[in-house]
């Protein structure tokens, strides 16, 4: 299946799982789902720099949130509508990644790690002294309840759904496209080893910098329209923990080698979250992230599509 | 004939350890050089800084006429400089075939334009077959014996159609006939005009191949000139070969 | 400027960064000497503070007295983590992102564990020595910042004559930098990297006792250890004792001057902004150290 080929039966089953939402009437169906999404975003675009390219990036909520104030700044300032806040934060967290790639890339694995973290926190400081955007005291964003498109009202929501499912397909598209093409031969070289891949010829750091670009301005894409699902927006939520470890968590449970791991991981784990949110706690759900991440580490590295590759290796042979 | 590689003169420390001492050394085009030297003598060091995987502090690497200093390891692979790792390095998620396929789409396509997918495909299987690796193209290294492995080493740098190869150690732990192997690759290399230099302990395959030999203890070049005159050197037979 | 206010943001810091050094020390064990990446680290150390304040609360009992005998529990911990790491990553050689994300995990599991168990608010524990300061002239020394400083100091000097002077700490040292020198001696280094990153995971006991002294504590102020604890660590130096000593007095001097005239939200900036400097010029290599 071709690229082209791909997108049209993405955007069949995303505007029919739309579809369907709309004619049942459901409106949790479009809040739990939009989480669902948002998170198919973030961890296809994590997995770009860590599942691909083997750098463990620890700040993946400090793209979301850059990408979200960049909307509440907007929001302040001049409002613009979202798709257009969607590009503008990809091109902010692009020139954001790009600069922490530059900063970074030269250190090991591990350094770089750390520094991923050292500037989320770094950016959640300058945010949470900036009064402009709100700072610790957070910013409301009103939504309105229903918008036009093309002569038909729909419900924000509902609206806000469609934005995140083309989001969640650009996303998944952008990583299949790499994983088909010489750019993801060459990510796979510099994780397998990037000493032998540097004495192969090829041009680790580039490379390294084309992943944190995308990756970082994908996960920017999915902050744009978050301020609007939520309507108050407060750093700490916003840089919360919980983005970090999901977007590590689903990539590593559905498998980091290829593009169909982050959205199985998403799509599984998102929604056992939405379930133990809803019926014992969110605390709860979080502690459940984190020991199948533990689990899955240790015990099944290459993730559930790892699983069934072995399960199909081992049938074949028979 | 003039120099491919000139190394002027190169230090390089690792906090207070001094790994090389102002090492001086030329290779001219064509020639077949042997580097020996007793383990923690700086050999791997010094091909670290001439491949760029090192930055050395002092001094200069000049390649073909240009300097080195400040470039990229893959910079120097795409102006002829190849490597073989003395631990072999493969690329462990592909198979043997796309292994080799590395150095080809990243530097011969470099160099010489994109090849057609199906002559980089055979080009491929041509090079495992120099190592007697072919029919193991589709397989993964871990399947590999670390002699394999070795072999799968030395076809990849190959694959970067170097002017100047640096086979590091690939012999050790081969059979005789293997080495014979090996050595008789590196000959018909050589006869295609691919400058060699070769770094291994195996006396006999080192006395063998090489037209000049290099003795490097300690951080410093203690010998270099004829074989035959080489391994006559007192301060080498002390240092090294012993007696 | 009143020089008062400078002096006393300078104490302040030198006593902040003895305890930073007893903070540190652990990861300057694990990362530094044993290059296993535990982010985790931080997250050990609220659980020590959280026993501290449960002994505390509960019994009454000194926290330092509490996290000194705790210490053995830290240690058997700390063995049975290093056990999965060596079996699950670094006999495959698959440490960087596997080890990472196993880490990260146990960061998030010991902080989410102690929010269900503890709940967010923040705790604090009453002792005779917090509360009442020393006075020289104008310049005050918080009793609850030298008495953890002291501790501190104590606990480095310890682990520094016990990696100089004992044969398994030489080992350990001799470990980070050639294990095959180590084996030829005919010690395991299996054995050694276990024994040191449990007594690594045991200095977390004291250290949280000691945050737990200084500042009240809830689950999530460890993730703001974690940028201070490798900035420390890098800066003094990967694996050097005295040197991680120097850099967390260079630290908490810095974050001490920051808090005082720029004012505390700015302090995590301080030490997460100088580990991102300290890494971008650095002139490491891949094989850079």
């Amino acid at each position: 299946m071709n690229t082209l080929q791909f997108s049209i039966v993405s955007i069949v089953i995303g505007a029919a799982v739309w579809l369907c939402g709309h004619l049942l009437g459901v409106g949790y169906v479009f809040f739990a789902g939009y989480t669902i999404l948002q998170f198919i975003v973030l961890a296809s675009a994590w997995n770009i720099l860590g599942g691909y390219c083997g750098y463990v990036n620890f700040g993946s909520a400090a793209f979301f949130a850059l990408g979200a104030y960049t909307t509440v700044f907007f929001y302040k300032f001049n409002p613009l509508p979202i798709p257009l806040l969607i590009v503008i934060a990809a091109v902010v967290c692009g020139i954001v990644g790009f600069g922490m790639g530059y900063l970074t890339l030269r250190l090991r694995g591990a350094f770089f790690a750390i520094a991923t973290l050292a500037m989320a926190v770094v950016l959640q400081t300058l945010v949470v002294n900036w009064d402009y955007v709100g700072g610790s005291r957070g910013a409301y964003i009103v939504r309105a309840e229903n918008i036009q498109i093309g002569g038909f009202a729909i419900d924000y929501i509902e609206y806000l759904f469609l934005l995140m499912t083309a989001l969640a397909i650009i996303a998944v598209g952008t990583s299949r496209l790499i994983a088909r093409t010489q750019l993801g031969f060459g990510f796979a070289t510099i994780r397998d080893d990037e000493l032998a891949a540097e004495a192969s010829g090829v041009p680790t750091l580039r490379l390294k910098l084309i992943a944190t670009t995308v990756s970082g301005a994908l996960m920017g894409m999915a902050g744009a329209p978050f301020p609007y699902y939520i309507g108050y927006l407060q750093p700490a939520s916003a840089f919360g923990l919980e983005y970090g470890v999901n977007s590590i968590a689903m990539p590593i449970i559905g498998g980091t080698t290829n593009w169909v791991g982050p959205l199985i991981g998403a799509i599984l784990l998102g929604s056992l979250q939405q379930l133990a949110t809803v019926t014992i706690s969110s605390a709860v759900n979080l502690l459940i992230v984190g020991l199948l991440l533990v689990f899955f580490v240790v015990l099944a590295p290459n993730g559930l599509v790892g699983l069934v590759q072995d399960r199909l290796n081992a049938w074949r042979k028979k | 004939m003039s120099a491919l590689l000139h190394v002027e003169n190169i230090s390089k420390r690792f906090g207070g350890f001094v790994a090389l001492d102002g090492i001086n050394l030329e290779v001219r085009q064509g020639e077949r050089l042997g580097l020996i030297g007793p383990n923690g003598s700086g050999k791997s060091t010094l091909v670290n800084c001439i491949c760029g995987a090192l930055q050395n502090e002092d001094g200069q690497v000049h390649f073909d006429g240009a300097p080195m200093n400040g470039l990229a390891a893959h910079e120097r692979t795409h102006r002829g400089l190849a490597r073989s790792f003395q631990l072999p390095r493969p690329f462990h998620s592909l198979n043997l075939a796309d292994n080799i396929r590395v150095p080809m789409l990243y530097t011969v396509h470099k160099r010489t334009g994109p090849l057609h997918a199906d002559s980089v495909d055979a080009r491929c299987v041509e090079l495992l077959s120099l190592v007697g690796l072919d029919r193991k193209a589709r397989q993964m290294p871990r399947d590999l014996t670390q002699v394999e492995m070795r072999k799968l080493e030395l076809a990849r740098a190959v694959a970067a159609e170097p002017k100047l190869l640096i086979a590091d150690e690939s012999m050790a732990g081969l059979s005789h006939s293997e080495i014979e192997d090996i050595l008789a690759l590196l000959m018909r290399l050589n006869e295609r005009g691919i400058t060699i230099i070769l770094i291994e302990h195996i006396m006999s395959a080192v006395m063998k191949f090489s037209q000049r030999l290099a003795v490097l203890v300690s951080g410093k070049k203690i010998a270099d000139g004829k074989p035959e005159d080489v391994i006559k050197d007192r301060e080498v037979v002390g240092a090294y070969l012993g007696q | 400027m009143d020089v008062s206010l400078l002096i006393n943001a300078i104490v302040a810091g030198l006593l902040l960064g003895g305890f930073y050094a007893a903070v540190t020390a652990g990861v300057s064990i694990s990362f530094g000497m044993l290059d296993i990446v535990n982010i985790a680290h931080p997250a050990f150390i609220i659980l020590g503070s959280y026993i501290a304040y449960f002994a505390a609360s509960s019994l009454g009992a000194d926290p330092i007295l509490v996290s000194v005998l705790a210490m053995p529990l830290f240690y058997a911990l700390g063995v049975a983590i290093y056990q999965v790491y060596y079996l699950s990553f670094e006999r495959r050689g698959q440490e960087s992102l596997r080890g990472l994300a196993f880490f990260f995990g146990l960061l998030f599991v010991t902080e989410v564990t102690l929010i269900l168990t503890f709940g967010v608010d923040y705790r604090y524990v009453e002792a005779v020595y917090i509360g009442p300061s020393l006075h020289w002239g104008d310049i005050d020394f918080p009793l609850r910042m030298v008495v953890p400083c002291a501790a501190a100091l104590v606990m480095f000097s310890a682990l520094h004559l016990f990696v100089t002077h004992t044969f398994t700490g030489r080992a350990i040292m001799a470990v980070s930098q050639d294990q095959l020198a180590l084996q030829l001696m005919a010690a395991d280094p299996i054995r050694i990297k276990r024994i040191a990153f449990g007594v690594s995971i045991a200095t977390a006991s004291l250290a949280g006792a000691l945050l737990i002294i200084i500042q009240p504590v809830e689950p999530s102020v460890g993730r703001e250890y974690i940028g201070r604890v490798f900035a420390i660590c890098v800066l003094g130096g990967l694996g050097s004792l005295p040197g991680s000593l120097v850099a967390a007095m260079l630290l908490g001097v810095m974050e001490s001057l920051t808090s005082t005239f720029y004012g505390p939200s700015w302090a995590p900036a301080v030490s997460f902004g100088f580990l991102l400097l300290t890494l971008a010029f650095r002139p490491s290599g891949l094989f850079g150290r």
